[in-house]
């Protein structure tokens, strides 16, 4: 039999580690929605004399990559502190998982985007944060670092696929270098609208396309 | 390891009739040689007299006469060719106003957006909840603009059946010609070409155990069409390329034994399948019609679980399905068929296709059913949408 991924991530797809709900989590987060397909939520237990991650479990609706990396990514997570965990990559995901297929790499990013989360959810819980951050062409670029290009499995941001950015007023202008007839534009539509339209002054997204 | 595989993906494509097989080889060993005139070699002679039974096989099928048969390479091919063909050949005569519907399949859909960018005008029509046109909708869309109006048979993923016998009078009475795609409906459902007002009918063996790589275009006596694949007069000067005979001997075949007992031991098992994953799995909504369904489909939405992970799971357990999850396609996009019934996303996601064909049997389905109750229970046991 052949299967469309590898060992690992069969494993860790068959039999999660680390799957449930912390009643009394100190971080939590969902992201994503059932509208895009996927959707993680991460909870966290924390020693707050250190900030280390004493428990991590999760919750996944969502396809076998993003069940496998929901799996992993708190494998890698427990025992970490908060500053370490933030830095775990969706491509360190990837490799302790022996590699995703470059299509799947979108559903990766999911499970690592709710670890951090739930992290920033502590973080603003315990005070570790003292102010919203505004929006600007800055974050909106950071956040789309978490969109995928199907094809290549790079982020949008360093694959170039991002022509330009505007913030004016709550309202974000974002233009993507690829023509509006592309296999994954409207993936990629979803995607980005996702990770921008959810920041907390932001009031309407605007994704433009090359005319075909 | 599952000791044997239940293939339930039969829309896709099925395995072969070792009948065919029979069917097709000796024009593969004995008699190979291409089709020519009627004076050329004695080889290509008997050629010739093969092609042209196999071809009256397809027109007895069909109920039509075996001139207005156009052998091509399947179902895709002959789609394409009855919209871009039509097109071309009316081009400057008649408007640039094309009419289909939303939830056809991709060589219909995406021909019609070929031809937008050729500056044709398509409409779309949208479908209702169990899939069905609205006739009066059609009518109202057909105007002096409109050159050709496709509209499947039945849908590739739903099974819902179109009445297209309504379709097509509505079609001539409004002076536009009809396409219907039958890619799912041969030999499964009466196609009449003789009573019903359909202009062009795409036909396919590879969805009733034929062999890959053969399929037809029934093309109306008199109905103008342009040829676009050039080379030499083959298919009455319509179509060239070399004749695909032991392809045409193994479709010719392949009609020949789909039967109707068949056909009612198919609904058999469609229906035992609806009925009982309906009943024992919480939360299911079955996709498409009840009663006007082909008899090899059943499509159900599981509700709160992501398609792929459940086709993987059951994958591991020698079933083989699929679904209209955006993660199981190759463009990331969840199904437009079911998106155009109603539903949303994540109806879409959950939803599986189970296809018939002629080598599953009844014996298979609390296999299924069981798979599916353990499948679903475990994935929505992890996930954070709860009732």
């Amino acid at each position: 039999m052949k299967f469309p991924y590898g060992e690992k991530v069969l494993e860790h797809f068959k039999n999660p580690q680390n799957v449930g709900k912390i009643e009394d989590a100190d971080g939590k987060a969902i992201v994503g929605s059932p509208a895009c397909g996927d959707m993680v939520a991460v909870y966290l237990k924390i020693d707050p004399n250190e900030n280390r991650i004493v428990d991590a479990k999760f919750e996944s609706y969502g396809c076998a990559s993003n069940i496998a990396t929901g799996s992993i990514i708190t494998e890698l997570a427990k025992g970490k502190t908060i500053e370490e965990a933030k830095k775990i990559s969706w491509q360190q995901a990837s490799e302790a998982l022996g590699g995703l297929p470059k299509i799947k790499a979108h559903c990766s990013v999911l499970a690592v985007e709710g670890l951090r989360e739930a992290i920033t959810n502590y973080e603003e819980k315990h005070g570790l944060i003292k102010e919203r951050e505004p929006t600007t062409a800055e974050v909106v670029k950071r956040r789309l670092k978490n969109v995928m290009n199907p094809l290549t499995g790079l982020d949008i941001v360093r694959g170039n696929l991002i022509k330009e950015v505007k913030v004016e007023e709550g309202v974000v202008k974002i233009s993507v270098d690829l023509p509006e007839s592309h296999i994954f534009a409207s993936n990629i539509k979803e995607e980005v609208n996702e990770r921008i339209e959810t920041l907390w002054d932001v009031k309407k997204v605007e994704i433009s396309f090359n005319p075909a | 390891m599952p000791d044997r595989t239940i293939y339930m993906d039969n829309a896709a494509s099925t395995r072969l009739d070792e009948r065919v097989l029979e069917a097709m080889k000796p024009y593969y060993f004995d008699s190979y040689a291409v089709a020519t005139s009627e004076f050329g070699h004695s080889m290509g002679i008997e050629a010739k007299e093969t092609l042209e039974a196999a071809r009256a096989k397809l027109a007895e099928a069909l109920k039509a006469s075996p001139e207005e048969v156009l052998l091509t390479s399947g179902d895709t091919e002959s789609s394409n060719l009855a919209l871009k063909g039509v097109t071309n050949a009316l081009a400057g005569k008649k408007g640039k106003h094309i009419v289909v519907s939303k939830i056809e399949d991709f060589p219909v859909l995406n021909s019609a957006k070929a031809l937008e960018r050729l500056g044709y005008k398509a409409t779309y029509l949208g479908v209702d909840k169990e899939g069905f046109l609205d006739l009066a909708e059609l009518e109202r869309s057909i105007t002096k603009e409109t050159v050709l109006v496709s509209i499947q048979h039945a849908n590739q993923e739903i099974g819902t059946v179109q009445d297209i016998e309504a379709i097509g009078r509505i079609c001539h009475d409004r002076g536009a010609l009809f396409h219907t795609d039958a890619t799912h409906t041969l030999t499964r459902i009466p196609l009449d070409m003789g009573r019903m007002a359909v202009d062009l009918a795409t036909i396919t063996a590879h969805t009733i155990h034929g062999p890959k790589g053969i399929g037809a275009l029934y093309v109306r006596k008199g109905t103008p069409l342009m040829k676009w694949m050039d080379g030499g007069f083959q298919e009455f000067n319509l179509r060239a390329g070399l004749e695909n005979i032991p392809g045409a001997m193994g479709f010719a075949k392949a009609i020949e034994l789909v039967t109707e007992e068949e056909n009612e031991r198919l609904r058999a098992i469609r229906d035992s399948l609806i009925d009982s994953l309906l009943k024992q799995v919480p939360r299911t909504t079955l996709n498409g019609s009840r009663t006007r369904r082909i008899p090899q489909n059943a499509n159900i939405t599981f509700h709160r679980v992501e398609g792929e992970s459940i086709t993987l799971h059951l994958d591991m357990r020698g079933i083989e399905v699929s679904t209209g999850s955006a993660c199981f396609s190759r463009s990331l996009e969840a199904s437009h068929v079911i998106m155009g019934i109603g539903g949303d996303h994540e109806r879409a996601h959950g939803s599986i296709r189970y296809s018939l064909g002629r080598f599953n049997d009844i014996s298979e389905v609390p296999e299924v059913v069981k798979a599916m109750t353990d499948i679903i229970g475990k994935l929505r046991s992890i996930s954070p949408l709860k009732d």
